[in-house]
């Protein structure tokens, strides 16, 4: 078990072993997004209050959830870069921040069309938003610092620390954000809370919940692997795997 | 220990004092910012009175955003920050010495400041001396959570920019206690939760922060 981990912290290992999971994964992720889809705009019945709309909730609430879980992930992985300086950990975080963006992203871009036939507005400063607003703030300046310091080594240890000075934050930031917002005049319309779910929504939910996870390690792994054969090129398994596919 | 920390403080606060004229910058940046919001929003006063605390809080934040950089960046360029790490003493000790010296030349005169510029802004008296003591307890923490994205930086030639997007949303949390205590006392409520949350939030800091800052500071030197 252990000697399997160790092997799969060296990058060459990483390459050969996550060029298989990378084909497995994105199959997997195929068939449950494709299933996720089909239950959830087809089987599943219009909600009683919001009629067709609330379907965005199968693209929105897994973002939402994916965009928290990468940040948390990225933390533990720098906290495994600084401390036993395991270079692939500092690839799989590097390689995460433009993933966590982008869901962080959507889901902000898919509340925002959810809230306009609901609320009647594109936007409102409720403390969930501004929260993941904040969120984004924080990927997009792990991804500039990072992206501006020319060593690798150097961005990579300075990104981790401000991953886990972020990390820190992030509690702190929610809930002084969750307590302004209900001191502040909050929207008038009511929040729904979270009402009981119907099995045949809540099945669809969580098919794309578990895709997007799936999606997100496919896609990190195919980055992961370009970042390390960047990082190794001089290396001579690097010169050997490519040199092999180039003649054969 | 108090030795090198008091030597630092001593050395930092007397370059300051050589530099008198950059001492004034942060403090005529936080003046005309507070004053462009009447002749930009409205010289109304009852709105003025509205968005005051708010408006006050804002530009502390950017004045001491602007005057962040200079915390270490002579030191790196010359390398005395070098020396300040391989000297045997625990470099989060240095950090604190020239964030408190950052802070008294820096964050303390926009204490000395603030009542003004309620004036400006047709503040309460009320709510005057909660605008005083919400900036004593949260300028510090400014200065402390910008010495980590101050550290992060330090090594890049335009970190300018780069620092604003690291520190502001840091800074959210303070803005919204110091704020809301400023705004409830010019209601006639009472402040004391949001005195405490602050100052909860500096203690978290005082202890945790110089600990990041050293940590950034050596990526940097390295």
């Amino acid at each position: 078990m252990w000697t399997f981990f160790h092997k799969l912290a060296s990058p060459k290992h990483f390459y050969r072993i996550s060029g298989y999971l990378v084909f497995w994964l994105g199959a997997i992720t195929t068939i449950l997004l494709l299933a996720g889809l089909y239950l959830g705009l087809f089987v599943a019945p219009p909600d009683y209050q919001q009629g067709e709309s609330y379907r965005i909730m199968f693209v929105h609430v897994p973002s939402a959830w994916m965009s928290l879980f990468i940040y948390v992930f990225m933390a533990v992985l720098s906290a495994i870069y600084l401390i036993w300086n395991i270079k692939l950990a500092d690839v799989m975080a590097s390689s995460s921040a433009a993933l966590g963006a982008s869901f962080t992203f959507l889901a902000l871009a898919t509340g925002s069309l959810w809230g306009k036939p609901m609320w009647g507005a594109w936007w409102v400063w409720d403390a969930r938003l501004t929260s993941e607003l904040i969120l984004l703030f924080l990927y997009l300046g792990y991804i500039a610092l990072v992206s501006a310091i020319e060593d690798k080594r150097t961005a990579a240890r300075a990104g981790g620390v401000l991953i886990l000075v972020g990390v820190v934050n992030i509690p702190i930031i929610h809930y002084s954000v969750e307590w302004w917002s209900t001191l502040h005049q909050g929207p008038t319309v009511t929040k729904f809370d979270k009402p009981s779910i119907h099995f045949s929504m809540l099945l669809p939910l969580l098919l794309m919940a578990a895709a997007f996870q799936l999606y997100y390690f496919t896609v990190l792994l195919i980055r992961a692997r370009a970042e390390v054969v960047d990082r190794e090129r001089r290396s001579a398994w690097v010169q050997e795997t490519f040199s092999n596919s180039a003649s054969g | 220990m108090m030795a090198p920390f008091l030597a630092l403080l001593k050395r930092d606060l007397l370059l300051a004092f050589r530099h008198r004229g950059e001492l004034a910058n942060p403090l005529l940046f936080f003046l005309v910012v507070v004053t462009l919001f009447p002749l930009g929003v409205s010289p109304e006063e009852a709105l003025l009175r509205k968005i005051a605390p708010g408006v006050i809080w804002i530009a502390a934040l950017l004045a001491a955003l602007y005057s962040l950089e200079n915390m270490f960046r002579s030191d790196f360029d010359d390398g005395s920050l070098e020396q300040m790490a391989l000297s045997p003493y625990p470099l989060s000790l240095l950090v604190l010495a020239k964030v408190t010296a950052h802070w008294l030349v820096s964050g303390l005169p926009m204490l000395l400041l603030a009542p003004l510029l309620g004036l400006f802004l047709v503040m309460p008296a009320s709510a005057m001396g909660v605008l005083v003591l919400t900036l004593l307890i949260g300028t510090p923490l400014l200065s402390l959570i910008g010495s980590i994205g101050v550290a992060l930086t330090v090594g890049l030639r335009r970190g300018g920019l780069l620092l604003t997007l690291l520190v502001l949303p840091l800074y959210i949390p303070v803005l919204i206690f110091a704020t809301n205590a400023v705004s409830a006392a010019a209601a006639g409520m009472p402040v004391t939760g949001q005195l405490y949350f602050l100052a909860a939030m500096l203690v978290l800091a005082l202890t945790l922060v110089p600990l990041a800052t050293a940590a950034a500071l050596r990526i940097s030197l390295s």
